[in-house]
C-alpha cells in the first residue's frame, strides 16, 4: 500500500533519533585505529631522520641522513605531538595531563598538521626541483606515515555525541564534529609555585615558537611553520591545555603579565640577525598602536578608520624636534621631551578632530574619521613650501633622523649585553617594549575603572548610558584623545626606528602595516576589548606579509579573503573575551557560579509573553 | 475634578509646568503640569499613543521640551540626560535597555557613575582614593542587588537574565544613582500576576526608602493598588488627576479608554446607577429583583 511507505519511514527515523551514537568517520576497531595512529606518527618521525631529497638546492638542506633540518624539523615536532596525544589515549601514566579536554580530536588535528607539513614539503620539493622523482625514500616514509596516522585518527571514537538537533550529520558535518571536543573540567589545585612555573613554561614555549616563526629564513619554511602552528595550536586548544593555562593566568594575573614581558625581553637575545630584530621592533610598534586603537574601538565602540594619522602626528612631531638636518625647526629635544611633544601633539590633534566628529554615531563617525585620516596625509604632502608653508618637506618627508641616545646609551650602535650582541634594532625593540608596557597598563587600568565601565556602557547603549548619568560626549572624547595620545607615543619611537617619516607611511590601506585598515584588522582579528588579541593580531598581520614576499601583489586580496573567513567562522576574533564569546555564540554561560535560591520566591520567573 | 492630595509636611520633588512637545506639526504632549511630592507614588496612565513616554523623555532630558520647564526640588533642570540623572532623577525604559553584554554587577556599577568622582588619572595611577571608592561602589551595588533579589546572579551577563529579572535589574541600576525621584516606564509590561505583585512590593519598598516614584502603567489594577495619585494623559493632554478611585470613576477617563457613549445612550450617572444596582444585586440574595 502506498500509505504504508511514509509511515514506515517516519517510524524508521524516530528509532534512529532515539540512539544518537557518534560513530568514527572510518569504522575501525578502537585498538586498530589507535595502533595505526601510533605506528603512522612513529613512521613519520623516523622518516625525518632520512634524506628527503638528493640535492641541497631545495632550501634547508634535507639531504642529510640522521640530522633533520628545515621542514623536516617541523614534521618531527608535529609527529612527536601526535604520538604524545595518541599515547595519552592509552591511559599511560604521566601523560593524562595532556588531554584534560578532548581525547581524540587533538590526535586527529595533530596528525592533520603533520600530513599538511609533510605533504606541503613533498609538493614544494617536487615543484621546485621538477618532479616527484627528486624525492628520496625518507620523504615517502614520512608522507605515508602521516597519511596512515590521519587514517588511524579518523578511526578513533569521537569525543562528544552529536548535537541533539542534528543527530545524523553528513560526512562534512561528521568531520567537523570529529574536530570538536568537550571543555575540560575543573583542574586539581596545584601548589602555587608549580602553577607559576607552568605559566613561565607556557610563555617560554610561546616565545620559542614566535622567535622561530620570525627567524624562518625562506618562505617554504614559514608556510610549513604556519600550517603546523595552526593545527598544533588548535590541537592543544582541543586537548583543553589552553583552557587550563588560561585558568592559571587568570588566577595569577600579575605573574602572567610579568612572564609575558620577561618573554618579550628575552626575544632580542634569541636573535643574532638585525633584520629579524627589526621585524620584532616593527611588530611591537604596530601592536602598540593597535592596542591604542583597541581603547577607541574595543572599549568605547567608536569606529575610527583614520587612526594611523595619530601615529603620523606623533612621528612627525618627534622628527621635527629630533635634530634631523632636514627638519624645518632647528631644535633638538632630548628624548623624553620629544616623547612628550609627540604625545601632546597627537592629543591635541585627537581633541580637535574628535570634538566635532564625536557628535556623530556609527557609520557617520567611521566615514568622517576616514576622511580626517586622509586629510592628514594630504596636508603633510602639501606643507612643502609650494602649495603651503614649508613644514614637512612634502612628499620627501623628514629623512636622516638621528639615533637616540638615552643616558649616554646610543641606541644606534650594537652593544654587548650578557655576552650577547644587541643590534640597533634590538635596542629599539627594547625601548619600544617599554612603551608597549605603558600602553598595556593604561589599557588595563582604564578598562577596569569607572571610566572604562562608562565606555563599555556607551558602546552597549549610548541612550541608556546617558540616562545613567554618563556624559556621553565627554567620555567619548576622552577615549578618542587617550587613543590618539597612545598612538602618538608609539609614533615618536617609530620615527627613530625607520630613520625617516614620509606622508606615504600613513595611508588608509597599503601593503605595509601599520596603516588604518591593518590596525583595525589587527584589533578585529585578534579580538576586540582584549589585551592579548591586538598583540597577536598585529604580530600575524605584520609577519605574514613580511615573510611571504612572493604574494605581495595579491596581499590585499588574500587579506580580504582571510577576514571574510574569519568573520564567518570566528567573529569574536582569535582571542575572545567572555562578553564577545557570548555575544556571537548563543551558548549557555558556563563560567558562572551555580544559582543560589533567591529570596521572596523570585526564582522560576519565566519570560511571560510580550 | 483635579483634586490634589498634598499632605502638609511634604515637599515637592518634581514640578513640571506647561510641558509641551511638538514633533513638526504633531503635538505629542500639550501643556502638561504635574507635581510629585516626597514619599508619593504617582501613576501616569493613558491609552496607547497618549504621550506618556514622550512626557517621560521630556522630564529626563532625552527630549528638549518645546515649551515649559521641569524643576527638581526647586531647581530648573537643564535638558541633558546626564545632568538630570546627576540632579537626582533616575529612570527605566519601556523596552528594557540594559547593557546586555556587561554583568549584572557591572550594570549597577555604571549606575553609580554620577555618584563617584574617580577620573582617568586616578584610575591610571591607582591613586590612594581609587581602590577605596571602587570598593565602596561595589559594596553599594551589591546592597542594591540584595535589595532587588539579584545578588546571586551578580556575575551573570545581563542578557542571560530572565525577563522579569531584567526589569528588576533596570530598577536596581536606576537606584544606584541615588535618586530622589524614580521614573518607571511600564515596569510590569509582560509580567505574570505573580511577578506583578512582586514588582508592586518592590516599588513600595523603594517608596519606603524615601524615594518618590512616578510610574507609567497600563495595568489598571496594579496602578490602583499602588498609587496615591493618578494622572491621566489622553492625546497629549492631562485630563484628570486625583486619587485612584476618583480617576477610575471619571467619565472622561472611561470615554478615553472605551470610547464616547453614542447619542441617547445612558449617561455616566445612569451607568453608575446601574452599576451600583448590579453591585447590590450581587451582594444580596438572588431572589431580590431590582
Amino acid at each position: 500500500m502506498t500509505t504504508d511507505i511514509p509511515m514506515d519511514k517516519t517510524t524508521d527515523t524516530t528509532t534512529k533519533v532515539s540512539t544518537p551514537e557518534a560513530t568514527p568517520i572510518i569504522p575501525l576497531p578502537h585498538a586498530a585505529a589507535r595502533g595505526l595512529t601510533v605506528a603512522g606518527s612513529a613512521l613519520a618521525l623516523i622518516g625525518t631522520f632520512l634524506a628527503w631529497t638528493w640535492t641541497d638546492e631545495f632550501p634547508g638542506n634535507l639531504t642529510v641522513t640522521g640530522y633533520p633540518g628545515g621542514l623536516q624539523v617541523l614534521t618531527l615536532v608535529g609527529s612527536l605531538l601526535t604520538l604524545l596525544f595518541a599515547l595519552a589515549g592509552y591511559g599511560i601514566r604521566g601523560l593524562g595531563w595532556l588531554t584534560p579536554g578532548g581525547k581524540n580530536s587533538p590526535v586527529l588535528l595533530a596528525a592533520l598538521g603533520v600530513l599538511g607539513v609533510t605533504g606541503y614539503a613533498m609538493g614544494a620539493i617536487a615543484q621546485e626541483l621538477g618532479g616527484l622523482v627528486n624525492l628520496e625514500p625518507g620523504a615517502w616514509v614520512s608522507g605515508i606515515g602521516a597519511l596512515v596516522a590521519v587514517v588511524g585518527a579518523l578511526g578513533l571514537p569521537v569525543d562528544q555525541p552529536y548535537d541533539a538537533a542534528d543527530p545524523h550529520p553528513h560526512l562534512w558535518g561528521r568531520v567537523r564534529h570529529a574536530l570538536t571536543a568537550p571543555e575540560p573540567g575543573r583542574a586539581k589545585d596545584l601548589p602555587s609555585w608549580l602553577e607559576i612555573l607552568i605559566i613561565a613554561a607556557g610563555f617560554g614555549v610561546g616565545l620559542y615558537v614566535f622567535a622561530y616563526g620570525i627567524s624562518t629564513e625562506y618562505s617554504e619554511l614559514f608556510i610549513g611553520f604556519l600550517v603546523l602552528a595552526a593545527f598544533g595550536f588548535t590541537a592543544v586548544t582541543r586537548a583543553g591545555l589552553l583552557k587550563r593555562l588560561s585558568a592559571l593566568t587568570a588566577k595569577h594575573r600579575n605573574v602572567t603579565l610579568g612572564a609575558a614581558f620577561a618573554a618579550a625581553i628575552c626575544f632580542p637575545f634569541t636573535q643574532t640577525n638585525d633584520q629579524f630584530a627589526l621585524i620584532g621592533a616593527n611588530i611591537l610598534i604596530f601592536a602598540t598602536v593597535a592596542l591604542g586603537l583597541n581603547v577607541v574601538v574595543g572599549l568605547a565602540g567608536l569606529l575610527d578608520l583614520g587612526y594611523v594619522a595619530f601615529l603620523g602626528v606623533g612621528a612627525y612631531a618627534a622628527a621635527l624636534v629630533s635634530g634631523s638636518p632636514a627638519s624645518t625647526i632647528g631644535v633638538t629635544f632630548p628624548f623624553w621631551a620629544a616623547v612628550l611633544t609627540g604625545a601632546v601633539a597627537s592629543l591635541i590633534f585627537g581633541v580637535v578632530i574628535g570634538a566635532p566628529t564625536l557628535r556623530l554615531r556609527g557609520d557617520y563617525l567611521a566615514i568622517v574619521t576616514l576622511g580626517f585620516g586622509e586629510i592628514f596625509r594630504i596636508t603633510m604632502n602639501n606643507l612643502n613650501g609650494n602649495s603651503g608653508p614649508d613644514v614637512t618637506n612634502g612628499s620627501n618627508g623628514i629623512p636622516q633622523i638621528p639615533d637616540l641616545e638615552i643616558f649616554g646609551f646610543n641606541l644606534g650602535v650594537p652593544h654587548d649585553v650578557l655576552g650577547h650582541e644587541l643590534t640597533r634594532s634590538a635596542n629599539y625593540y627594547l625601548l619600544m617594549l617599554v612603551f608597549t608596557i605603558i600602553v598595556v597598563m593604561v589599557f588595563r587600568r582604564s578598562a577596569e575603572s569607572r571610566i572604562g565601565r562608562a565606555w563599555v556602557a556607551i558602546r552597549e547603549d549610548e541612550t541608556a548610558a546617558t540616562a545613567m548619568g554618563i556624559n556621553g560626549f565627554r567620555l567619548k572624547l576622552l577615549a578618542f584623545a587617550l587613543g590618539a595620545c597612545l598612538a602618538g607615543l608609539a609614533g615618536t619611537v617609530q620615527a627613530h626606528v625607520s630613520y625617516s617619516v614620509t606622508p606615504e607611511q600613513y595611508q588608509f590601506a597599503g601593503p605595509v602595516p601599520p596603516n588604518s585598515a591593518f590596525l583595525l584588522a589587527a584589533v578585529i582579528l585578534g579580538g576586540m576589548g582584549t589585551i592579548s588579541g591586538p598583540l597577536i593580531g598585529a604580530a600575524l598581520l605584520y609577519l605574514i606579509p613580511a615573510k611571504l614576499q612572493f604574494m605581495a601583489e595579491y596581499q590585499l586580496l588574500l587579506f580580504g579573503i582571510a577576514l571574510m573567513l574569519l568573520m564567518r567562522f570566528r567573529p569574536e576574533g582569535l582571542v575572545a573575551d567572555r562578553r564577545k564569546q557570548l555575544e556571537f555564540h548563543e551558548t549557555g554561560q558556563l563560567d558562572v557560579p551555580e544559582d543560589k535560591p533567591l529570596p521572596e520566591g523570585a526564582t522560576g520567573v519565566a519570560k511571560a509573553g510580550a | 475634578m483635579t483634586t490634589t492630595t498634598t499632605a502638609p509636611t511634604t515637599t515637592t520633588v518634581l514640578d513640571a509646568s506647561g510641558v509641551t512637545m511638538r514633533f513638526g506639526g504633531l503635538t505629542a504632549v500639550r501643556s502638561v503640569d504635574l507635581t510629585v511630592n516626597t514619599g508619593e507614588i504617582v501613576g501616569l496612565i493613558g491609552p496607547n499613543g497618549a504621550g506618556k513616554t514622550t512626557f517621560f523623555n521630556c522630564l529626563t532630558g532625552l527630549y528638549v521640551p518645546t515649551e515649559g520647564k521641569v524643576a527638581y526640588k526647586g531647581t530648573v533642570l537643564p535638558p541633558k540626560p546626564h545632568l538630570v540623572t546627576q540632579a537626582g532623577i533616575a529612570r527605566t525604559f519601556q523596552n528594557i535597555r540594559l547593557f546586555a553584554n556587561m554583568t549584572v554587577l557591572e550594570n549597577v556599577l555604571v549606575g553609580r557613575h554620577t555618584r563617584t568622582k574617580e577620573g582617568l588619572w586616578s584610575a591610571l595611577l591607582r591613586l590612594p582614593g581609587f581602590r577605596k571608592a571602587e570598593e565602596a561602589s561595589r559594596e553599594r551595588a551589591m546592597e542594591l542587588l540584595e535589595f532587588t533579589g539579584l545578588a546571586a546572579k551578580a556575575d551573570h551577563l545581563a542578557r542571560n537574565l530572565p525577563y522579569g529579572e531584567q526589569r528588576k535589574l533596570e530598577i536596581a541600576r536606576a537606584l544606584a544613582s541615588e535618586p530622589g525621584l524614580l521614573l518607571l516606564d511600564e515596569p510590569t509590561a509582560g509580567m505574570n500576576p505573580q511577578e506583578t505583585r512582586a514588582a508592586e512590593e518592590l516599588i513600595f519598598a523603594i517608596r519606603d526608602q524615601g524615594i518618590a516614584v512616578l510610574v507609567i502603567e497600563h495595568d489598571i489594577r496594579f496602578i490602583m493598588n499602588l498609587c496615591d495619585r493618578v494622572a491621566v494623559l489622553v492625546q497629549g493632554e492631562k485630563i484628570v488627576e486625583g486619587p485612584a478611585e476618583v480617576v477610575q470613576a471619571d467619565e472622561r477617563v472611561i470615554a478615553a479608554y472605551l470610547g464616547e457613549p453614542f447619542e441617547g445612550a445612558p449617561g455616566a450617572a445612569e451607568a453608575a446607577e446601574v452599576e451600583a444596582a448590579e453591585g447590590d444585586a450581587h451582594s444580596t440574595t438572588e431572589g431580590d429583583d431590582k
